[in-house]
């Protein structure tokens, strides 16, 4: 099976104190990984460092089968044409319509302007929010921002997609949607997925495979249904 | 203190060193370029033209007396125009314009930076620092100038205005007196400093936006440093200016 991402010996230091102490992880194609933890243990710092928006310390990322810290500005660029991300607070941009959000990502892509228009139309049916294509960011609730965020990740049909947090801030119905919806483009698209939550519905939903954070290091490992049943009191924790 | 001040003077060059490799380098951004210099220039016309019409009304309403003192009050129009367009009009245009524009662009883009929208940006392959820094910095260092004119030109007339308040001079032969003292000299440098004033507000703006602390309090903090910074920058260039066009003269 192709390997979409892989760190290895992962670091990162905020001043003294260090976020990432040894992480090491491979994502495959097609595979829902998601990476569990804490508040503040560092996950977020993690997938940002995959896609060069932090730079590590210490450790290799390899994207794509690209080492990310190898790249110029230029083929960084390219690479991330190729990644999907999903912000916590879903990163709309305010001053774009829903329609001029999704085709902010198609700039310079080569497309018509047809094909850029059946492309916004697919990615925001594939969300369920077809009719707010001409609302602005301010006129959405929390579910149907982080539901386009999602529209411009899939647009320029990513081979990995990285969620930070996606169910963060959202009614528990609203939640178990966004995690469906999550699972159904996974399933409809081939994609693979790095899912950062910690939110454990949203891991039962979504996961092929855990990982667990804890002191800046993957201290456990598994589908759901093992981590679920782990022989360490701290990991079963997560799941009473 | 001091190491933070030559630290901050250092990521500030480099700031704009890399605006300068970013605004050279194809492909570029016309159309955010034009919503700019809406945003910056046309909006700020009202503001701008009302400021300016007092400014001159003000202005030659407090020059009357001394000029009467010593029965030069014929010089009035001709003093004031001087006085407008050479140093008056840029400096003070320029501070409204740091404080409307450059407050916005600092408060913009540090919100734009707690939201994660330049991250989005970056992680989109979109190039931020095109799209959103060489694109603000050009508008302010274009339209700054053409404010400047317009509200010169606004300025003359609050002044003629207000020659009319305790006199009776035609509108004609007020600007005949306007431009039959004002040179060349005095025009093209004020005319050059404007495009320096715009560039530094601009530049100042961004950088303080796109280098602002997280959180809401961050915000507040980069819009008011950007004001700050901006506004003490133009006052600056301006002693330089000024500096310039004496040894010239």
């Amino acid at each position: 099976m192709e390997t979409i991402a892989e760190i290895t010996h992962l670091k990162k230091y905020f001043g003294s104190s260090q976020t990432l102490k040894d992480i090491s992880f491979k994502v495959m194609k097609g595979e829902n990984l998601v990476v569990f933890g804490r508040s503040g243990s560092g996950k977020s710092v993690l997938i940002k460092c995959l896609v060069g928006l932090i730079e590590p310390d210490g450790g290799e990322v390899i994207l794509l089968g690209k080492s990310v810290e190898n790249l110029s500005d230029g083929e960084l660029n390219d690479l991330r044409k190729k990644v999907g991300f999903l912000f916590q607070s879903a990163a709309l941009y305010d001053s774009m319509t829903v329609r001029e959000n999704l085709e902010f990502p198609l700039r310079g892509s080569g497309s018509t302007p047809k094909e850029i228009e059946n492309l916004v139309a697919e990615a925001l049916e594939n969300v369920g929010l077809s009719d707010a294509i001409d609302k602005l960011p301010s006129e959405l609730s929390g579910g149907m921002r982080k539901r386009v965020g999602l529209a411009r990740a899939l647009i320029l049909k990513p081979e990995i997609i990285l969620y930070d947090e996606p169910t963060t801030g959202l009614d528990p119905i609203t939640s178990k949607e966004i995690s469906r919806l999550i699972l159904e483009i996974q399933r409809k698209y081939g994609t693979a997925a790095i899912i950062i939550t910690h939110d454990v519905e949203c891991a039962r939903i979504t996961a092929n495979r855990m990982i667990i954070i804890r002191d800046g290091t993957c201290f456990a490992s598994g589908t759901f249904k093992e981590l679920a049943v782990s022989a360490d009191e701290w990991v079963r924790s997560f799941f009473q | 203190m001091l190491i933070a001040f030559f630290e901050e003077l250092g990521l500030a060059t480099s700031f704009m060193l890399r605006f300068f490799k970013q605004a050279l380098r194809p492909p570029f951004e016309f159309n955010e370029l034009a919503r700019q210099a809406y945003l910056t220039g046309y909006k700020s016309l009202p503001l701008v033209a009302v400021t300016g019409f007092i400014m001159g009304l003000v202005l030659t309403i407090q020059s009357r007396p001394t000029l009467a003192a010593f029965g030069a009050e014929s010089w009035l129009p001709a003093m004031v125009a001087v006085s407008i367009v050479r140093e008056i009009g840029p400096v003070i245009t320029a501070l409204i314009f740091a404080g409307k524009v450059g407050s916005g662009i600092g408060a913009e883009l540090a919100s734009m930076r707690v939201t994660e929208q330049i991250d989005a940006m970056e992680v989109s392959g979109i190039n931020p620092f095109k799209y959103i820094i060489v694109t603000r910095v050009v508008s302010a260092t274009v339209m700054l100038p053409v404010l400047v004119i317009f509200s010169d030109a606004i300025s003359l007339y609050g002044a003629y205005i207000g020659v009319n308040l305790k006199g009776d001079v035609s509108f004609q032969l007020f600007f005949l007196q306007v431009f039959e003292k004002l040179k060349f000299i005095d025009i093209y440098p004020a005319f050059i400093k404007t495009i320096f004033f715009g560039f530094a507000i601009g530049l100042i703006s961004c950088y303080k936006g796109l280098h602002a602390a997280r959180g809401t309090e961050g915000v507040g903090q980069a819009a008011n440093a950007a004001v700050v910074t901006a506004s003490l920058a133009v006052f600056i260039l301006d002693m330089i200016a000024v500096q310039m066009t004496s040894f010239f003269m």
